[in-house]
């Protein structure tokens, strides 16, 4: 017998190796399911009603008819707004935190707070934003307002991702660098930040997904029932898709049954449709920088 | 040979040491200027220490304390106050190769760029001499484009000489630079290592005392993180040593 003939053993091993295999297959697949369904329900129930006017008219009588155009630019608006305040905040603490800060307790404990942060309820943050933003800064119930609250809420999401990002860095490559005596920026602009860049828009990703569907931290900051106008600026107030579909669904009387469905798949759409940009601008740069 | 050459550097009292515990301790010796300078000793007796010691990193290196006087060119590392500047004149080649995950044409023109070279034409000189001098020139000629971090590890190795030679040092320390090198092109950088000495002073810590004696002009032999003896290699080799230890380590007989 040839030592490359399987014995029982091996057997066995093979055998408990494809019902591992199976197990996670089997959870994968349920997990995939739900959303599956999800989004068939979606298009079914939704895909009706969608039309060129449902996206691009303004609501009309008492938003039982006509479209959702102010919520669309309103969504667009709020989400922009708040990724230009959290991401080059958020990606400046989290290169603060990796590549700076001395590992102490206190760093530590600024990672763990971060962390927790992450967990905070969105309605706490809500209520932040009203006596922050709306209140004590006087913005009002503004575009502004709501943004920041959504920002703040975004933020240990992207810090913590940035981090995670920047740590997967190896440290040896800093090393190098730091001992041809280059310094801490030299080394995160050429070497840390070209190789992390596609991690970090991982986390910018994720912060577009939760934002363009957040409720709780607009409703009182700055998004509307209803306006029958689109917003001028950051300080007006705004309609936003998650709010709408809310109000439709649940506030007003005689709205069409096709609507809810319509308004969750714009929004659903728009989100993919974000994700889909970031990951297609992740590819094209890790098709360029690689280790 | 000692009388004739000027310290280029003096170490006084040197000790390293990691979370509190020691891995080199008091160490004073001299490395002459234009001199390969050998150090041998078993594993964990410290010569890695002592070159992250010379260079400096301590400063990022997690819980590595140095005490003691390091004193290069008559001055004292204490006193530099730009670390950066210190790191561009000593070069530095440690056992685990690192392609930084650039091309390799910019992993060797890292270096200059940092010092300010910014001529595409000096550039390209010196990152084909280095390259030459490092032994790798033929095989990545062609594709300096690629990624230096993809080379084989016995190429990165060369690379990282190659990067380390770059910086124009005047201080190049060696750490088994060729661990994943083949025989045939590690004397082939030995040949250039020995032109070198002209032009730098060189460190060579090495696990094959064969090396050293190729090499080096001086050796210090480390135990335990202590200095047991520094002497002529020559003399060393032919037995005419201080301490019975080193002719034990020398011979094979314990490590
Ligand atoms: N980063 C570190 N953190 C903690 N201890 C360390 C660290 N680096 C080295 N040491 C310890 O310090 C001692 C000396 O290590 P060093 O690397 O200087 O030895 P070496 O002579 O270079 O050994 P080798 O021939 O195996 O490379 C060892 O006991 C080692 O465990
Ligand atoms: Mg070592």
């Amino acid at each position: 017998m040839s030592q490359f003939t399987a014995t029982p053993r091996n057997h066995r091993q093979h055998r408990r190796q494809s019902v591992v295999k199976a197990i996670f297959l089997l959870m994968t697949v349920l997990l995939i399911v739900p959303v599956l369904l999800i989004l068939t329900f979606l298009i079914v129930k939704g895909a009706p009603v969608l039309s060129f006017e449902f996206l691009f008219a303004m609501p009309e009588n008492g938003m039982t008819a006509g479209g959702i155009l102010p919520a669309l630019v309103g969504t667009v608006w709020l989400v922009t707004v708040a990724l230009l305040a959290s991401v080059p905040v958020g990606v400046a603490a989290a290169i603060y935190l990796s590549e700076y800060a001395p590992d102490n307790w206190l760093t530590r404990a600024i990672n763990l707070a971060i962390i927790n942060l992450a967990g905070v309820p969105s309605i706490v943050h809500a209520l932040f934003g009203v006596g922050a933003f709306v209140l004590f800064f006087k913005f009002g119930t503004s575009i502004l307002a709501a943004s920041l609250t959504l920002a703040i809420m975004t933020l240990p999401v992207v810090i913590v991702s940035t981090l995670e990002a920047l740590r997967s860095v190896p440290q040896a490559f800093r090393e190098a660098c730091w001992n041809m005596g280059a310094t801490r920026w030299q080394t995160i602009r050429k070497v840390v930040l070209p190789n992390s860049v596609s991690g970090i828009l991982t986390g910018v990703i994720l912060e577009v997904s939760r934002t363009a569907g957040e409720t709780a931290p607009i409703m009182f900051t700055g998004a509307a029932f209803f306006l029958p106008f689109l917003p001028q600026g950051v300080l007006d107030q705004t309609m936003a898709l998650s709010l709408h579909l809310f109000v439709i669904s649940t506030q007003v009387p005689g709205v069409p049954e096709g609507f809810p469905y319509g308004v969750a798949l714009v929004l659903i759409s728009l989100v993919l449709l974000m994700n889909a940009i970031s990951i297609g601008f992740r590819t094209w740069l890790r098709g360029r920088k690689k280790w | 040979m000692v009388a004739a050459t000027t310290a280029k550097v003096l170490l006084r009292g040197l000790s390293v040491s990691y979370h509190g515990k020691p891995a080199l301790r008091d160490v004073s010796l001299e490395i002459g200027e234009h001199e390969i300078f050998g150090i041998i000793g078993p594993a964990g007796s410290g010569k890695t220490s002592l070159l992250r010691a010379l260079n400096r990193m301590d400063s990022f290196v997690s819980g590595m304390r140095v005490a003691g006087d390091i004193i290069l060119d008559g001055r004292n590392l204490r006193d530099w106050r730009n670390l950066y500047a210190l790191r561009r004149r000593i070069g530095v080649v440690f056992p685990l190769p690192v392609g930084l995950p650039l091309s390799v044409y910019d992993n060797v023109a890292f270096a200059p760029r940092l010092r300010g070279v910014r001529r595409r034409a000096a550039l390209d000189e010196i990152v084909e001499r280095c390259l030459r001098r490092a032994a790798l020139w033929d095989e990545v000629k062609d594709r300096l484009k690629s990624l230096g971090s993809l080379l084989s590890g016995g190429q990165q190795q060369r690379l990282t000489i190659a990067r380390a030679l770059s910086q124009a040092p005047d201080l190049l320390l060696l750490d088994e630079f060729s661990i994943a090198v083949d025989p045939v092109t590690t004397m082939r950088i030995e040949d250039v290592l020995k032109e070198l000495k002209h032009e730098v002073t060189i460190v060579l810590v090495t696990n094959l005392v064969q090396q050293a004696r190729r090499l080096a002009d001086r050796t210090a032999f480390l135990l335990s993180g202590e200095l047991v003896e520094v002497g002529d290699t020559e003399d060393l080799f032919a037995g005419r040593v201080e301490d019975e230890r080193t002719r034990d380590y020398l011979e094979g007989r314990f490590g």
